[in-house]
C-alpha cells in the first residue's frame, strides 16, 4: 500500500512552513502522520505537497505559568500521558491522551494534529473542549486564538484555514477552586477508536461543583459539550448529587440527525452509552479528588 | 521534490540513501538497505509486526515515511542478533514458548524492550496494554505476556547485579 505520488518539504520554522503553504492549494501539513499516512494509503487523501513540521522544536513541549498552561502542537500523546503534573492539574487532558490507540501511535501521533483533523472518533476534541482550551493558530496576517467552542464545526471540519497552521493550546489554571476531572470511552472494538468518549472537568471547592466543563466525542459529527449534564452540576454538593440524574439528560440538546450512525454502532445505541459514560466519567472525577486529596 | 537524499543510522551504522517522498520506512529499511527485522504485516498500522525504535521510541514503521525519518537513530530487532549471547527478552521468548510461526516477534521484541525502558517491573495489564498495538495470530498472548515478565525479572537481577559491582 503506497500512497500516490506528492512532493515533500521539511518546513524549518512556523514562518517557513507558512510560505510552503501559500499559494499552494495542494499542500499539506503533517505532524505526527498517524491520520494523514492512513488516509494517503488509501487514497482517501492526495495531497500535491506534504509540508513536514514535524522538526520544528518551538512546536513541542508543555509549559506552565501563573494562569495557563501551553501545550505545543507537536507534543506528542506519549510526553502528554507521561506528564505528573497534567495528570495533577489537568487530569482529562492526560487520561485522553493516555487512552489514544497503543503505545506506538502515542509516541508519534501529535495533539495539534489529532485536534487539527477534526475526527468525530479522535479522543481529543471532548478533552480539549472540557478543558477550555484556546486553539492557537498561525497564518499569513499573522496568530489566530481561537475559543474552542467556536473550533470544531462538522466532520473533519473545523476553524482552522486551509493556509493556517494550529501551534498550539492553551489550558486556563483555576486559582482556588481544586481542578479535576476524567476521561472514558467505549472503543470500538476493531479500531481502537471511540463509539463514545466523555470528558469531564469540574472546579470544586469546599465539597461544591463550582463550574462544570462536560464534552463528548463519537456521538455527533463533532466534538459537543453536554450542556445540559453542565447546568445539571453546577452549585450542586458532591454529597447530594445524583450522577445517574445528572446524566440521563446527556443526549437532549443533540440533534438527532447529526448523530453518528454506522455499521459499528447505531445512533440509539450510542445515545444510550453517552448516558452510561457520563456518569462513568463524573464518577471518576470525583474518585480522582478523593483520592489526591490529603488524608487526615 | 519526490526523491531525497537522506541520512539514516540503523542499529549504529551511518547510511545515506535515496528514497521517493512515499516510500515507507520499512520498506527503506527492507528493500533499500536490507534489513529485514520489522516484518510487514497489515500495512496499515494495526498489526504492530514492522515495529521498530526510531530516536528511542517504539513507532510502526509502515506509518512512517522513509523521508521523515531523515537524521534519526533507528533501531531494528536486528541490533538484537549482533550479539554473542541472546538478549533477555530473547530468551525468555524461547524459554516461554513466547512465539511460533514467529512473524510477529520483531515487532513483539521492540515493544517489549521499550516497556521494560520505562518500567522495569510491569504487571500483567501493563505489559497487556504496552502490548495493545501488536497482534499474534498463533500464541494466544499468554506465552508472550509470561516471556515478558521473565525477561523483565532477568533484567532487573542483571541491573541489580551490576549495581552492586
Ligand atoms: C492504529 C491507529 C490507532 C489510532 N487510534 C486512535 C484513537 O484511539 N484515538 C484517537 O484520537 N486517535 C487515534 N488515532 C489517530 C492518531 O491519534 C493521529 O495521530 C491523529 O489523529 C492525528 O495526529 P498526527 O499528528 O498524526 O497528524 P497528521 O496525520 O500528521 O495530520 C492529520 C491532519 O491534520 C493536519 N495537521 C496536522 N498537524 C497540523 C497542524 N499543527 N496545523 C494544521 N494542520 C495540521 C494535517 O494536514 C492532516 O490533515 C489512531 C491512529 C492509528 C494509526
Ligand atoms: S505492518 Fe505496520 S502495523 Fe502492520
Ligand atoms: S507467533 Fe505467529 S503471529 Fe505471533
Amino acid at each position: 500500500m503506497y500512497p500516490s505520488e506528492f512532493d515533500y518539504e521539511r518546513a524549518e520554522t512556523v514562518d517557513h512552513a507558512l510560505e510552503l503553504l501559500s499559494g499552494d492549494p495542494e499542500a499539506k501539513i503533517i505532524s505526527g502522520g498517524h491520520s494523514l499516512i492512513p488516509m494517503m494509503k488509501s487514497g482517501l487523501a492526495n495531497p500535491g505537497t506534504l509540508v513536514d513540521i514535524g522538526e520544528i522544536d518551538e512546536l513541542t513541549g508543555i509549559e506552565w505559568d501563573d494562569d495557563t498552561v501551553s501545550v505545543g502542537a507537536l507534543t506528542t500523546y506519549a510526553t502528554i500521558a507521561d506528564d505528573d503534573e497534567l495528570w495533577d492539574e489537568l487530569p482529562v487532558l492526560a487520561e485522553a491522551a493516555h487512552e489514544v490507540g497503543d503505545i506506538q501511535v502515542r509516541n508519534r501521533g501529535t495533539i495539534g494534529g489529532n485536534v487539527a483533523h477534526g475526527d468525530p472518533a479522535s479522543d481529543l476534541p471532548a478533552a480539549v473542549l472540557a478543558a477550555d482550551a484556546t486553539v492557537v493558530v498561525q497564518g499569513p496576517d499573522g496568530e489566530r486564538r481561537i475559543d474552542v467552542d467556536d473550533f470544531f464545526l462538522g466532520m473533519y471540519a473545523t476553524e482552522l484555514g486551509e493556509d493556517e497552521i494550529l501551534t498550539g493550546l492553551e489550558f486556563p489554571r483555576s486559582e482556588n477552586a481544586t481542578t479535576t476531572g476524567a476521561y472514558v470511552k467505549k472503543p470500538s472494538p476493531s479500531s481502537g477508536y471511540a463509539l463514545v468518549g466523555v470528558a469531564v472537568s469540574l472546579e470544586v471547592d469546599d465539597g461544591r461543583i463550582e463550574s462544570a466543563r462536560v464534552a463528548a466525542n463519537g456521538i455527533m459529527d463533532h466534538g459537543v459539550r453536554l450542556e445540559p449534564v453542565e447546568d445539571g452540576l453546577v452549585g450542586e454538593s458532591l454529597d447530594d448529587v445524583s450522577f445517574e440524574d445528572v446524566a440521563a439528560v446527556a443526549d437532549e440538546d443533540l440533534e438527532e440527525f447529526m448523530m453518528m450512525d454506522d455499521i459499528q454502532a447505531s445512533a440509539e445505541f450510542r445515545a444510550q452509552l453517552l448516558k452510561v459514560y457520563t456518569e462513568e466519567a463524573l464518577n471518576d472525577a470525583v474518585d480522582r479528588l478523593d483520592a489526591s486529596l490529603p488524608t487526615a | 521534490m519526490t526523491e531525497h537524499d537522506i541520512e539514516i543510522t540503523v542499529n549504529g551504522t551511518d547510511h545515506e540513501m535515496t528514497v521517493d517522498s512515499r516510500t515507507l520506512l520499512v520498506h527503506a529499511l527492507r528493500d533499500q538497505l536490507g534489513y529485514t527485522g520489522p516484518n510487514v504485516g497489515c500495512e496499515s498500522s494495526m498489526c504492530g509486526a514492522c515495529t521498530i525504535h526510531l530516536d528511542g521510541e517504539a513507532v510502526k514503521s509502515c506509518t512512517v515515511l522513509a523521508v521523515q525519518a531523515d537524521g534519526s537513530d533507528v533501531t531494528t530487532v536486528g541490533d538484537f542478533a549482533d550479539r554473542d549471547s541472546l538478549h533477555p527478552i530473547q530468551e525468555s521468548f524461547s524459554e516461554e514458548h513466547g512465539l511460533q510461526c514467529g512473524y510477529c516477534t520483531p515487532g513483539m521484541i521492540m515493544t517489549t524492550s521499550e516497556l521494560l525502558e520505562r518500567n522495569p517491573d510491569p504487571n500483567e495489564e501493563e505489559i497487556r496494554e504496552a502490548l495493545e498495538g501488536n497482534l499474534c495470530r498463533c500464541t494466544g498472548y499468554q506465552n508472550i505476556v509470561k516471556a515478558v515478565e521473565s525477561a523483565a525479572e532477568k533484567m532487573r537481577t542483571t541491573a541489580t547485579a551490576e549495581g552492586d559491582d
